[in-house]
């Protein structure tokens, strides 16, 4: 890299969008949230440059949850949904060739996982898992199936409200980010701990995909819209430059 | 009234939970075969130049526990300090790993290549270091932290001299424990809490 691709550094995280460490709501976190401070850092190389994943990693199958687990040969039960948005950083750019990997319950609230023990059955067509790389302009898409809800050992009866985690990869490894997306309209969000950690309402409120029927198929899948901001790069006339870079 | 930024916000991180695997490590979330190539599986492939090392370690709770559902990545330079991308780096160092502590013993390894020294911006040399980012269950927002190798010159490194507590600075330290074999805990929380980084 030369001068002219130093980007500048990445802009420090408003901690205040994000969940506190310990949430004594969210039983998990007493034991495993740091209690001294963060160090804070001007970012360099180590957190400005990061992996790049080329569309050679995909498959053909890989954005389509509800076929991707037999390869084409069945679909999966549940209700049928695209899911699509943008990535942006902070400074309302798309991020383009991000990798976006999303991983759900199936349509009963099951996780195919070794440690998921609920009695909801696993369903023989659903993986749970998937992934894509955004375009040119940051879009990506997904079709999959509506997760279900399901109950979880917290307090004495939480659930969870309808969910799909999401892991996204911009070009910096510092602008990492794992996250869950919520559905419109489910009742059971604002009653969830794991959600209650984002402790200021609209921003929690965007984390909430609404129903985009501009996107709905008719007599096929409905639509959810979904985007997400990552961090961005502080560009101005006066930073510092990387040497050597 | 003021004048209306054009910026955005970024989005609110909320915890990978317990089955983070399924989506980015399927094999050990017990779903081999659904992906036909996992990323991360290795940050180097044979060949890569410089010295192969092997670390080790558990990430533990406030309990001193070891978490069994933990998933790690790290991100490095080649030997010579140089990122995938840079011009002249090693092609066999894709610099990015991603691992999990055993759901049995909570250990995890990391296989790499020991990595050269970077300069920070505005020129200072760094300290050779891995970056590492965790994430599990009850973490609400991955954490960042470092780690640094007990048999290299630690003594300039700027973010190790901007921590206050002398005593802190080991916690991002791999002890050596043999012939390229180190050690690395991490600790959420409690005595020995490791520093981790906002950067
Ligand atoms: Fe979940």
């Amino acid at each position: 890299m030369s001068d002219h691709n130093d980007l500048g550094p990445l802009i420090p995280r408003n901690r205040a969008v994000h969940p506190p460490a310990y949430d004594i709501d969210y039983k998990t976190s007493v034991p495993r949230s740091p209690r001294w401070s963060l160090l804070s850092l001007d970012s360099g190389p180590s957190e400005e440059t990061g992996p790049t994943f080329g569309h050679d990693v995909l498959g053909e199958w890989d954005n389509n949850l509800i076929m991707n687990w037999t390869r084409g040969k069945a679909p999966a039960v549940g209700e049928r949904i695209l899911v699509h948005g943008r990535v942006l950083d902070e400074n309302a750019r798309p991020v383009p060739n991000a990798l976006v990997e999303i991983w759900q319950a199936n349509a009963g609230g099951r996780y195919r996982h070794k440690k998921d023990t609920y009695f909801a059955p696993l369903d023989p067509n659903f993986g749970g898992c998937g992934r894509t790389i955004t375009d040119e302009n940051g879009f990506y898409e997904f079709l999959t199936i509506r997760p279900g809800a399901y109950p979880w050992p917290n307090r004495g009866n939480d659930w969870r409200p309808m969910h799909i985690h999401f892991s996204i990869f911009g070009h910096s490894f510092g602008q990492r980010l794992i996250s869950q997306m919520y559905f419109e309209g489910d009742p059971l969000i604002y009653r969830c701990p794991i959600a209650a950690t984002v402790k200021d309402r609209s921003q929690l409120d965007t984390l909430v995909a609404p129903l985009d029927m501009a996107k709905a198929r008719p007599m096929d899948f409905l639509a959810y819209k979904f985007d997400i901001v990552l961090r961005g790069r502080r560009q101005t006339m006066f930073e510092n430059k990387l040497e050597g870079m | 009234m003021v004048q209306k930024l054009d910026t955005l916000v970024e989005s609110p991180s909320q915890t990978a939970g317990p089955y983070v695997h399924i989506g980015c490590m399927p094999t050990y979330a017990g779903n081999a075969g659904a992906y036909d190539i996992e990323i991360g599986e290795s940050p180097i492939a044979e060949g890569a130049k410089g010295e192969v090392i092997e670390i080790t370690g558990e990430v533990f709770d406030g309990t001193g526990w070891a978490l069994r559902d933990a998933m790690l990545e790290s991100w490095q330079p080649d030997a010579a300090g140089l990122f995938p991308g840079q011009d002249g780096a090693d092609p066999k160092v894709s610099g990015f790993c991603r691992f999990a502590a055993d759901s049995e013993s909570g250990k995890f390894t990391l296989r790499t290549v020991k990595p050269g020294a970077v300069k920070a911006r505005g020129g200072a040399m760094q300290a050779p270091h891995i970056s590492l980012w965790i994430v599990a269950r009850g973490i609400n927002i991955g954490l960042q932290t470092r780690i640094y190798f007990e048999d290299e010159d630690n003594s300039a490194d700027p973010l190790l001299n901007r921590i206050e507590q002398g005593n802190r600075v080991e916690t991002l330290i791999a002890k050596k424990t043999g012939d390229g074999q180190y050690t690395f805990n991490v600790v959420l929380q409690g005595d020995r809490e490791t520093v981790f980084l906002d950067i």
